[in-house]
């Protein structure tokens, strides 16, 4: 039998605001442990959360980004449940009123898109962070727990899928395109090795063809790309396992081992799901009018998903659109300027794309160093295109560009790339070439010998130092061939 | 002894003459903590060093010709459930020993403010529950009327401060009536305030929903100088009332004539003491004689508040109280494992009644429980805003009894905890509507104990709330201070 999964991912997407989500203090995790810390984010006796506004206005910008409708009225509940690093034993989150529902993004892969519904997204608060230090740092044999509190309280935005995801790597794409949106959007840094990005996983199995949903394993503590993948693959892997050898899947939540690969059962205590949540009575209930949704959805950027289409509309196909769309912002900035003056979509594109990509990789620069702007690109595009240069000369053009000679027209004389065109001065080589070669220009003239035309079209090249435009020089030769005493050339 | 000493605008008159300064005050309720404490165990703490700083402050300012206004000067006491920066603040709780919060409370900020002196912190049922003071880990506080008695609670050592003059005025907090029910069973003026209008920020809390600081004080009018000192606005707390805030003296001593009150049927009849229904009645009579409307009404939905209380409470308290695990603060009792170290902690740390309160509230949350318990209080809840609204189109004010009964003997209902959970049957709706309150006392009993009469508004209804309860003053005209025998006991 063969094996459809079924995913669902969870991301948590830490917020880069100033201030923490119901305190003033600094998001900042370069400080020493609990620098950044007060009486709300430790949980004091009598300390009481604010809502950080701006906080709630990134989640409205990620929702309207995914295509989500914003709640016209959203409240906070008490998520409880006891931790070490959870200050108040309780986290401040959200239930059945989330800031944000429904939406979807789309993924590309090889080329073809898909899209992943959203099911929700909401608004919480992070915990600190427990350092376990003891007997060989693993959490069961911990000697001791140091905890840090400079990330309790920070905004944390929970973005939830639907199961729409049917492989491992679809997961990881779509956990990778969503960093792409909020790193677009600017609501989070999305750092992957500071925990500010981090996944959970729903994983089911069901005969392929069939549109039941199987029994649902929760897998937990992911935080890269490739481990969201790994534990991914390893559980639909595990689940087909017990399926096929007539096993039974339970329902639970499973622990990703990253050093071993494998997946494990928790605790049924830390798995258990009984938070009883209950509406957060420190905190009213949040309203959205659509004043306040306009004006956060006016400060939307382009998004990926958008700028593809626009790229296509320009003239690229689908890949190369997908492509630019993912590329830095000064490389998209320098094909927008570019095509805005004139130039051939396309021809940018593969500019940016070859040329200047492999400079900027070769020189070690980061695209905000490139010496290029939209003008210069126009300009490069421009002389190949006019035939002032040869697209392999413009190579050498765009080296001299790059590296700071001066615009293009500039450094095509400066380097004498000039590609010689005038139809006057080339039939002076040609004639020069052909009355040097007699043997070839009888080859051509008496016995039809094609190949002479290329020896000849490289002769007359070479006295140009390659700078002759070879259409010109192919015409005028095979003009002059045919004009050569002892007539046109045997046929057949 | 009988105190003998003033009301807080009566220290506010003899300061601005001349004729006491505010050390003065200070040493005066300090001499009579020096007779008392040992019967009456009003404090968990008093701060003398902090109390005599400020009170030599207040004198310097005053001197130099700086009033911060009526509370200049003027010694009071805080419940131990408001953090005082530096200053022992322990909810009655074991769990809390030795705790010194690093900031003050927004309402204690405002009392400095305004200049007040405070003179320490009061004894209460461990974090706030319970309706006798008894459940104070550091030992009961008792009735100065008769200290065989507790003083109500849970704000009892404020009560008993109070009434026995070691502060003139206080501040409690009321969750189900715990400023007050203490405030009958002792003979002042006890005022909860419109949930929202006085800041939780520093508060302890118990029920986050219901829980809102008020005074405790000898007069209607010194209820008024505390509760303008505190209320207003605080970016803090986010469930504080930003809107314009009524005037509580606007209206005071204009009579009631053409006030419309309504007397809730509800809060009457059985286990009520007949001597307590009688003194109700003639209030409500005399103030029928000062040109009042009064009418009976019926609010069914108040018959089953005791129930919605006891549900919606214990489930916030639960959570509340979470963060009581030994990790970052007060009692820390060791254990092999994160998990065991909150476990021991808690165990020990917590009393009984807190115990039993988070069971309950736990459970009323769990799954499979949540629709039956929790969720259906809230529907009561609601119910019970529904009838006030509809009533309140009617009448201008509510009545009734404070408290069932009068102070009761200390131990009565220790082992009782339903008999206990009574005591707050009149008291409670207002905590569930979010309404203001306000306890007046009107009468002693034939044993020399205090009645107090109960007056509701509508939210925001301060200005009303605060007419009828001055009237109601002038009317009973209770004058009786408590005797304590200091060689007894
Ligand atoms: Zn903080």
């Amino acid at each position: 039998m063969t094996w459809e999964p079924v995913i669902g991912v969870e991301v948590h997407v830490e917020l880069s605001t100033r201030s923490k989500m119901f305190c003033g203090c600094a998001v900042d995790f370069t400080s020493p442990p609990n620098t950044n810390v007060c009486p709300v984010c430790l949980g004091l006796p009598g300390a009481l959360p604010v809502p950080n506004r701006r906080a709630i206005e990134h989640l409205m910008s990620i929702g309207l980004a995914l295509g989500s409708e914003v709640s016209s009225r959203s409240v906070f509940h008490r998520k409880n449940y006891f931790y070490a690093d959870l200050p108040k034993n309780y986290q401040i989150s959200q239930y059945d009123v989330p800031v944000c529902r429904g939406g979807h993004l789309d993924i590309t892969v090889d080329g073809e898109t898909r899209r992943i519904g959203i099911e929700r997204a909401h608004m919480e608060e992070d915990t600190g962070k427990s350092t376990h230090v003891g007997l060989g740092g693993r959490i069961h044999a911990a000697s001791a727990t140091l905890l840090d509190f400079n990330r309790s309280g920070v905004p944390l935005v929970e973005i939830v899928s639907r199961p729409d995801i049917h492989s491992a790597s679809d997961a990881r794409v779509f956990a990778q395109e969503l960093r792409g949106l909020v790193l677009e959007l600017g609501v989070s840094d999305a750092r992957l090795e500071e925990g500010s990005l981090r996944f959970d996983a729903n994983v089911s199995i069901r005969p392929a063809g069939s549109t039941g949903l199987g029994t649902k394993v929760e897998i937990k503590n992911m935080n890269s790309f490739r481990s969201l993948e790994r534990a991914v693959d390893h559980e639909v892997s595990r689940q087909i396992g017990v399926a096929e050898s007539g096993g039974e899947l339970v329902q639970e939540t499973r622990h990703w081992d990253e050093e071993a690969g494998v997946t494990h059962p928790m605790r049924t205590k830390e798995g258990s799901s009984d938070y009883r949540y209950f509406t957060e009575p420190d905190l009213v209930p949040m309203t959205f009018d659509d004043a306040w949704i306009s004006s956060v959805a006016a400060t939307l950027p382009e998004l990926p998903a958008q700028r593809r289409s626009r790229y296509q509309e320009v003239g690229l196909d689908g890949r190369q659109a997908a492509t630019l769309a993912e590329s830095p912002p000064r490389i998209r900035q320098v094909f927008d300027e570019a095509t805005g003056l004139g130039a051939d979509p396309t021809a940018a594109f593969n500019w940016l794309s070859g040329e200047v990509v492999s400079h900027l990789r070769r020189a070690g620069l980061e695209s905000e160093e490139l010496h290029l702007g939209g003008a210069e690109l126009f300009e490069l595009v421009t002389i190949v295109e006019e035939g002032l240069v040869s697209a392999t000369a413009a190579k050498e053009v765009l080296e001299g560009v790059l590296t700071g000679e001066g615009g293009p027209r500039e450094v095509a004389s400066s380097r004498d790339l000039i590609q010689v065109s005038d139809a006057t001065r080339i039939g002076e080589v040609v004639d020069a070439v052909l009355t040097a070669n007699p043997d070839a220009v009888a080859g051509y003239r008496d016995r039809g010998e094609e190949k002479v035309v290329g020896f000849l079209v490289g002769q007359v090249m070479r006295q140009t130092q390659g700078k002759a435009d070879p259409r010109v020089v192919n015409e005028l030769l095979r003009e002059k061939l045919a004009s050569q005493p002892g007539g046109t050339p045997a046929t057949g | 002894m009988t105190p003998d000493g003033p009301t807080i605008v009566e220290a506010g008159r003899r300061l601005r003459e001349g004729k006491t300064t505010a050390v003065a005050l200070l040493e005066s309720v300090l001499d009579v903590a020096q007779l008392t404490e040992a019967i009456v165990h009003a404090y968990l703490t008093i701060d003398r060093e902090g109390a005599f700083a400020s009170a030599a402050f207040a004198d310097e300012e005053l001197a130099n010709g700086r009033d911060r206004g009526p509370l200049h000067g003027v010694p009071v006491a805080l419940k131990d459930n408001m953090c005082t920066r530096g200053v022992e603040t322990t909810a009655a709780s074991q769990i809390l020993g030795g705790y010194l919060p690093p900031y003050d409370a927004t309402v204690v900020t405002r009392l400095r403010q305004a200049g007040a002196v405070i003179v320490g912190k009061t004894n209460l049922d461990e974090f706030a529950m319970g309706s006798s003071t008894e459940n104070s880990a550091y030992g009961p506080t008792f009735n100065p009327w008769d200290v065989s008695r507790v003083p109500g609670g849970s704000s009892g050592g404020s009560a008993a401060a109070v009434a026995i003059g070691s502060a003139l005025g206080a501040l409690g907090s009321d969750t189900g009536g715990s400023i007050r029910q203490p405030a009958a069973l002792t003979g002042l003026v006890g005022l909860k305030p419109t949930y929202g209008t006085v800041s939780r920020y520093g508060l302890i809390a118990f029920a986050s929903s219901l829980d809102q600081i008020g005074p405790l004080t000898r007069t209607v009018e010194d209820a008024a100088v505390l509760l303008e000192a505190v209320w207003g606005h605080d970016p803090l707390d986010a469930t504080s009332y930003d809107g314009a805030y009524p005037d509580p003296r606007a209206e005071m001593g204009r009579g009631v004539d053409g006030i419309r009150v309504g007397v809730v049927r509800e809060l009457s009849g059985e286990g009520y003491e007949p001597e307590v229904e009688t003194a109700t009645a003639n209030m409500v009579d005399r103030l029928a004689g000062e040109g009042a409307e009064v009418v009976e009404v019926s609010l069914p939905s108040f018959e089953i508040a005791l129930s919605a209380y006891y549900l919606i409470a214990p489930a916030e308290a639960s959570a509340n109280l979470a963060r009581f695990d030994g990790i970052r603060f007060g009692l820390r009792i060791p254990g092999p494992t994160t998990e065991a170290l909150m476990s021991a902690t808690r165990a020990e740390g917590f009393g009984p009644e807190v115990t039993r309160r988070i069971l309950l509230g736990t459970y009323g949350l769990s799954a499979g429980y949540y629709e039956a318990f929790y969720g259906q209080a809230q529907k009561v809840r609601a119910a019970i805003r529904a009838d006030l609204a509809r009533v309140y189109t009617d009448v201008d004010v509510l009545v009734s009894p404070t408290s069932p009964t009068v102070a009761f003997e200390a131990g009565a209902r220790v082992a009782d905890p339903l008999a206990m959970y009574l005591s707050d049957i009149c008291t409670i709706p207002s905590n569930l509507a979010g309404d203001p309150a306000v306890s007046v006392p009107i009468a002693l009993d034939g044993r020399g104990l205090p009645i107090g009469f109960q007056v509701m508004a509508p939210a925001l209804g301060e200005t009303t709330l605060f007419r009828v309860a001055a009237e109601v003053e002038r009317l009973a005209g209770f004058t009786a201070r408590p005797v304590i025998d200091l060689v007894a006991s």
